[in-house]
């Protein structure tokens, strides 16, 4: 029998479950707080003792493997030589990997900046600068100073090749724990994530994952295998672009509202046209934003202070509500739970504001130059305008009643023609939460994960109505 | 290990130009002729392409180290979207980096000798009359290169 256990240490949820990859269906699901403070097999036994109650206590797992964001998840710092180019591969990078990019330097590192990155608790370190054959010396002045300074967390250097037996000297004479890699950015605007990613991946799976306390359950589980946030990455990958003969959705986005964070995924190229001239940083097939200022709770005032004065006023008046209280009393109480239809209003509204200022982010522009021959077009970032589908995931839109309206936020609704938004998706929901789930499943049954996504990423249920006001 | 080693040494060695077309400028096919005469004269050549801030060279210029900026600009602007560019640069640690540019940098029939004056005004190494090759330029380049 071919049944497998999938787990997801969310920062609040252990999320379980069980599928049968022979009938490609889910057995069940269930789900209680994670526990990571005392003991992560606290939350854990209870999830399963829910399941059981759904599922036949004797059926064997074959496989028990699990991902990870609790205790805060992959917690990294970023380093590159200029914002636009090293700094930005390497943030990119880091996103990919499924991490949360924490700091964010570039050029030479100061003391303060070092030791920032001791007292954020950082995991990672990303050390990029200088394309192959380019600037070598800001790497060189970062390793070193970070090796005075006696940093030992891990750092991947993913910078100047030129640079890497200096790189591996001073790893050596700072007895650091330095792992080398191919360059994040070779040439100029060229971005190589592969490598990289690899080894933050493996750093992640073999030293990470036992100071987060999650070792402990190790007795049970085969494996920890990926931050979650990179299993739902592989998850919208493989929905995206099918397996052998059963097909994916073509391109899409995928929309997920947390607590402190926004997610937002996209897999589509970066532009199907023809008459546009591409600018900047190339861009990742498969690519991650996360907003660390647009939450539903912790990050709530984030939402408020990306508003105007004015907007807030008129927010105020409009909705008969004070925002910025309603705001203050989310960040004050992140387990807060909407008890009545005031709370439930003010939740849909931050909801829309964070699926709406992510995509805002997250998608690329364009301009026009005008020639003799008719428009020439500029574009920096990615092209989502053909985007067929865009899928709610996470506890927020799932549970919304206005799913439409949250979604319909990641779409061009000001008629910005400059912002490269989808532009007539469909709306699709992960009605079970399964997709990080369904990311680690990737990895060992990629057919199974395809048909079971297929089959529960649903179109929005009944009709919805219009709007929440 | 020894070949890979030599291939590293000569390519760290060869000089690096970084090219491109200035401003919303999209000039597109004298560039590409740039690049192929610079590598095929022995540059590492890193190009921009059309429609460059002022910022993208400069910023491909820190990363891949280079000695020496090349400016296109074909269709008039040149010195409005030039302006300040030295300045850029000494702010951003690369004070010393050769700046060239050439093409059509500024419209019509003006008196160059005037227009060379205020380029070098600016701050600029090396300013290029309309008509100007890329290969009439290659003596200067190997010149200020110092080879
Ligand atoms: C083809 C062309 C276009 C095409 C470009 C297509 C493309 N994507 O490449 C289109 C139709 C889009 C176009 C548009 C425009 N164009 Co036009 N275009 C030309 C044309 C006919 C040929 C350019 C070309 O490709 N030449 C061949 C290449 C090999 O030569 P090159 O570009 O000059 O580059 C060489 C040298 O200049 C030199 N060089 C270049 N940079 C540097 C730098 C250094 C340091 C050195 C040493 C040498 C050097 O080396 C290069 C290789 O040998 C020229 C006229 C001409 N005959 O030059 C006008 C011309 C450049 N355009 C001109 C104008 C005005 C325009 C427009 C503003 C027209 C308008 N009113 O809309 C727009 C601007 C669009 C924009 N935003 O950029 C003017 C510029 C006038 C000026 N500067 O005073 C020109 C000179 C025509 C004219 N006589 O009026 N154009």
């Amino acid at each position: 029998m071919a049944n497998y256990l999938l787990i997801d240490f969310g920062s609040t949820f252990t999320k379980l479950c069980a599928v049968n990859t022979e009938e490609c269906e889910i057995l069940g699901t269930a789900s209680d707080f994670t526990t990571v403070e005392t003991d992560i097999n606290d939350g854990y036994d209870k999830a399963l003792e829910k399941l059981y109650k759904k599922i036949d206590r004797n059926i064997k797992f074959e496989q028990v493997i699990a991902c990870s964001s609790a205790a805060g998840g992959l917690k990294m710092a970023a380093i590159g030589l200029v914002k636009e180019l090293t700094v930005e591969a390497a943030k990119r990078v880091c996103l990919g990997a499924g991490a949360k990019v924490d700091l964010v330097f570039s050029h030479h590192l100061n003391q303060s900046e070092v030791h920032q990155i001791i007292d954020k608790k950082i995991d990672i370190i990303l050390l990029a600068g200088g394309s192959d054959g380019g600037n070598s010396e800001s790497v060189i002045y970062n390793a070193e100073i970070l090796g005075k300074l006696g940093v030992k967390i891990p750092i991947v250097f993913a910078g100047n090749k030129s640079a890497q037996d200096q790189i591996n000297e001073i790893f050596g004479k700072y007895e650091m724990n330095g792992y080398i890699c191919d360059n994040v950015m070779p040439n100029i605007n060229v971005l190589n994530v592969n490598s990289a990613r690899e080894k933050i991946r493996e750093i992640f799976l073999k030293q990470i994952i036992e100071a987060k306390g999650i070792k402990k359950i190790e007795n049970f589980i085969n494996q920890v295998i990926l931050p979650t946030p990179s299993a739902v990455l592989e998850a919208a990958k493989l929905l995206a672009e099918g397996y052998l003969d059963e097909e994916g959705l073509g391109e899409v986005v995928v929309v997920d509202i947390g607590g402190a964070t926004t997610d937002m995924y996209s897999i589509c190229s970066s532009t199907k046209r023809s008459d546009v001239i591409i600018q900047g940083l190339e861009e990742p097939f498969a690519k991650r934003t996360v907003e660390g200022d647009l939450g539903m709770r912790y990050s709530a005032p984030g939402i408020v202070k990306s508003l105007s004065e004015r907007e807030i006023n008129f927010i105020n008046k409009e909705k008969g509500v004070d925002i910025v209280s309603e705001v203050t009393k989310r960040y004050d109480n992140v387990k807060l739970l909407p008890e009545n239809s005031q709370d439930e209003f003010i939740d849909q509204f931050l909801a829309e504001m964070c699926a709406y200022r992510s995509m805002h982010r997250h998608c690329g522009r364009i301009n026009e130059v005008l020639t003799p021959m008719g428009k020439v077009f500029n574009q920096v970032g990615k092209d989502l305008s053909d985007v067929g589908f865009v899928i709610g995931t996470g506890g927020v839109i799932i549970n919304s009643k206005y799913q439409k309206e949250i979604l319909k936020q990641t779409t061009n609704i000001l008629h910005n023609p400059s912002e490269l938004r989808p532009s007539d998706p469909k709306f699709l929901i992960d009605y079970d939460y399964i997709m990080a789930a369904m990311g680690l499943l990737s990895k060992i049954n990629p057919m199974a994960a395809l048909k079971i996504m297929k089959k529960h990423i649903r179109p929005i249920r009944g009709v919805q109505h219009e709007t929440s006001k | 290990m020894c070949y890979k080693n030599a291939y590293k040494i000569w390519r760290d060695s060869l000089k690096t130009i970084v090219i491109g077309v200035i401003g919303a400028d999209v000039h597109a096919v004298g560039n590409k002729i740039i690049e192929y005469t610079l590598t095929k004269s022995g540059y590492n050549v890193v190009n921009i392409g059309v429609l460059s801030s002022q910022e993208d060279f400069i910023n491909a210029a820190i990363e891949t180290n280079a000695d020496m900026i090349m400016v296109s600009s074909l269709y008039g602007h040149g010195e409005i979207d030039c302006r300040g560019m030295r300045d850029k640069c000494i702010e951003s640690g690369i004070e010393d980096i050769l700046l060239y540019v050439g093409g059509n940098i500024v419209v019509g029939k003006q008196d160059f000798s005037e227009v060379k004056e205020r380029f070098l005004e600016m701050g600029f190494n090396r300013i290029y009359p309309p008509g100007t090759s890329i290969d009439q330029a290659l003596k200067d380049i190997k010149q200020d290169l110092g080879e």
